[in-house]
């Protein structure tokens, strides 16, 4: 069983290092690559299906006992992100298999996608604050070696702006865990939470955990400190922004999600403010994307107001809304990271990102716009895509909760979304090509590519076609989070339960 | 020693903080590098400071420190040493690439509008 909890962690790591044995043969890198990512998908297939327990698989590393020794606990929402990790790492590699461009820059490309996915995984399933420092360090390292792939100008221009603010963050999050540490004598979050429930955590912990918040907020890109994102997507290769975009500030909203649920079960001055954050994170991003022109670069601002969607979940503290904030992240990793890559395959096609020097592949490549239309009114919430539930959801949680005005920003958000995907629709699919039918061009070598983009689609019109299920597993997920005795106990007593 | 420790933190994330608000790219450098160093010894300290302590368990030992945020500083350390090579790295390859040393190298368009793909 042991194996098995650590396995999301296991299987990017053993990919990573046989790749990197493998390193002088390309082809076999890219085997072993698709091998991996695979096994990730079934490992987080596995783990959803063995957390439909209500008890959380857990384990404790190096034989230390809890609270004392490092705590691995993987709950339905841990499962869920695990396995919608490996989906997305997968396609990010299967993506990546084209054959054009450095071959080198290609072949690393695949193995630091191994080591950021083993990050993120990492700090899906850890229950214990400093370790989670940890995962988040591997995926920057990973994510930085990844941005700035291929080089180039711009490229790094936008990798310093990146690496910069998250370093930042990053040290705020130890700065913050060191503090608790010494308020509260446990870096565990099953035991903090209990700490805060009690009522009885003393200011400097109150203190350190704002700090904290502080510092997710910068990784999930909340308003007012979203400015590195739009600032440092839009430059990478676009499998690395597609997987950039669908998971590193998910991380963040994971975090924030995990450390409030269990501190904070009541609504309180903590979601007050979250409330405030959340309206104004959806409502800048949306308009910040209304001014851009580039297609990744709406996209990221898409990515900023999003994630104020799933902080109003967080915000709203009611078991459905909390749900609801679940729902959306599983919806929305699946079709912002699809949106970039059909964004990027528009550019490659159209040989441009800018709106006004693209257009005309209405015409010839009908099977693109459809795919781009499926994820891009599935983020804008038209039914009965996925989108529509997960926003459903979150609206009706607002009015229950007496949230009227939180309720109609999401609603106006939704508007200006579909204002913004329209425009790209426009201009990228059905305005003729400035440079004429002649510039478009020829569909070669992407087959990969239309394979991930199709797939993802399908997956979006699943998750809206079966929305019950899916939305039964986030509503079990969220009465997991709202009980940290549960949490607690897994670690405590992995064999009693 | 605890006046000291502390304005050794402070004085460390001043010059850190000021470093990193300096538009070329070796400054910012040696700021994150500073502020990491201010974190860690923040980090050290988090275990109260003591003096000929033993953090590990001994038979002639008259009292202990906490062993476990010198562990955490020891991880720590690792992870910010290997950081700044990253970033000393990213730094250079983005002077020699753009011929300036400057953070916010500008946003222009390249040829193809940037269509890398």
């Amino acid at each position: 069983m042991n194996a098995l909890v650590v396995a999301p962690v296991v299987v990017p790591l053993l990919t990573l290092l046989i790749g990197i044995v493998l390193r002088p043969r390309h082809g076999y890198v890219k085997v072993v690559s698709v091998i991996g990512a695979g096994l990730l998908v079934l490992t987080g297939g596995i783990l959803v299906v063995l957390a439909g327990d209500d008890v959380p698989l857990a384990a404790q590393l190096g034989g230390w006992q809890a609270p004392y020794g490092i705590s691995v606990v993987i709950d339905r929402l841990s499962a869920a992100m695990v396995a919608i990790t490996g989906v997305i790492g997968l396609a990010t590699v299967v993506y990546g298999l084209v054959r054009e461009g450095n071959p080198d820059v290609l072949r690393n490309f695949h193995l630091f996608v191994h080591g950021l996915l083993a990050g993120v995984c990492g700090a899906f399933i850890t229950a214990d604050v400093f370790n989670l420092y940890v995962w988040f360090e591997v995926l920057l390292i990973g994510s930085f070696a990844l941005i700035a792939l291929g080089g180039g100008r711009r490229r790094l221009a936008g990798t310093m702006t990146y690496l910069v603010l998250n370093l930042l963050a990053t040290l705020v999050f130890l700065l913050s865990a060191g503090l608790i540490y010494s308020a509260t004598g446990t870096l565990n979050m099953g035991e903090l939470g209990l700490i805060f429930r009690s009522g009885e955590a003393p200011p400097a912990a109150t203190l350190a955990v704002a700090m904290m918040l502080l510092s997710f907020a910068i990784k999930a890109a909340l308003f007012p400190v979203f400015g590195w994102l739009p600032a440092s997507y839009h430059v990478a290769w676009t499998p690395v922004s597609a997987l950039f975009a669908g998971l590193l500030t998910k991380v963040g909203v994971y975090a924030l999600i995990r450390l409030v649920t269990l501190m904070w079960p009541e609504y309180g001055a903590v979601h007050e403010i979250l409330l405030w954050v959340a309206c104004a994170t959806m409502l800048v991003g949306v308009l910040g994307a209304a001014a851009q022109n580039e297609v990744r670069r709406i996209l990221s601002f898409h990515i900023v107001s999003q994630v104020g969607y799933m902080i109003l979940g967080l915000a709203l503290a009611s078991p459905l809304a909390i749900a609801g904030a679940v729902f959306y992240l599983i919806h929305h990793i699946i079709v912002k990271a699809n949106l970039f890559f059909v964004g990027g395959l528009a550019a490659r096609l159209t040989g441009s990102e800018r709106l006004a020097a693209m257009g005309g592949l209405y015409a010839r490549t009908p099977w693109l716009a459809i795919l781009f239309a499926v994820p891009a009114l599935s983020l804008a919430g038209i039914p009965p895509l996925s989108g529509f539930w997960a926003k459903l959801v979150l609206v009706k949680a607002s009015l229950a909760g007496g949230f009227w005005w939180a309720a109609g920003v999401a609603l106006l958000t939704g508007i200006f979304t579909l204002l913004s995907m329209s425009k790209i629709w426009n201009e990228t699919f059905l305005k003729a090509h400035p440079g004429g039918e002649a510039a478009i061009r020829p569909l070669l070598g992407v087959r990969c590519a239309w394979g991930t983009i199709g797939v993802l689609a399908l997956m979006t019109v699943v998750i809206g076609l079966g929305a019950g299920p899916v939305m039964e597993y986030a509503i079990a997920a969220a009465g997991q989070l709202a009980d940290p005795q549960l949490h607690f106990r897994a670690i405590t007593h992995p064999e009693g339960t | 020693m605890e006046f000291l420790i502390a304005s050794a933190v402070g004085m460390m994330t001043m010059a850190g903080i000021y470093l990193v608000l300096r538009g070329h790219t070796f400054p910012v450098v040696l700021g994150l590098a500073l502020l990491s160093y201010a974190v860690n010894v923040f980090l050290f300290a988090m275990g109260r400071l003591a003096i000929g302590q033993q953090p590990v368990i001994d038979a002639a030992a008259t009292g202990y420190t906490d062993p476990l945020p010198q562990a955490l500083v020891l991880t720590a350390i690792v992870i910010s040493f290997g950081m700044t090579a990253v970033i000393v790295v990213m730094a250079l390859r983005a002077y020699l690439e753009s011929e300036r040393d400057t953070v916010d190298l500008g946003e222009e368009e390249p040829p193809g509008g940037g269509a890398q793909q």
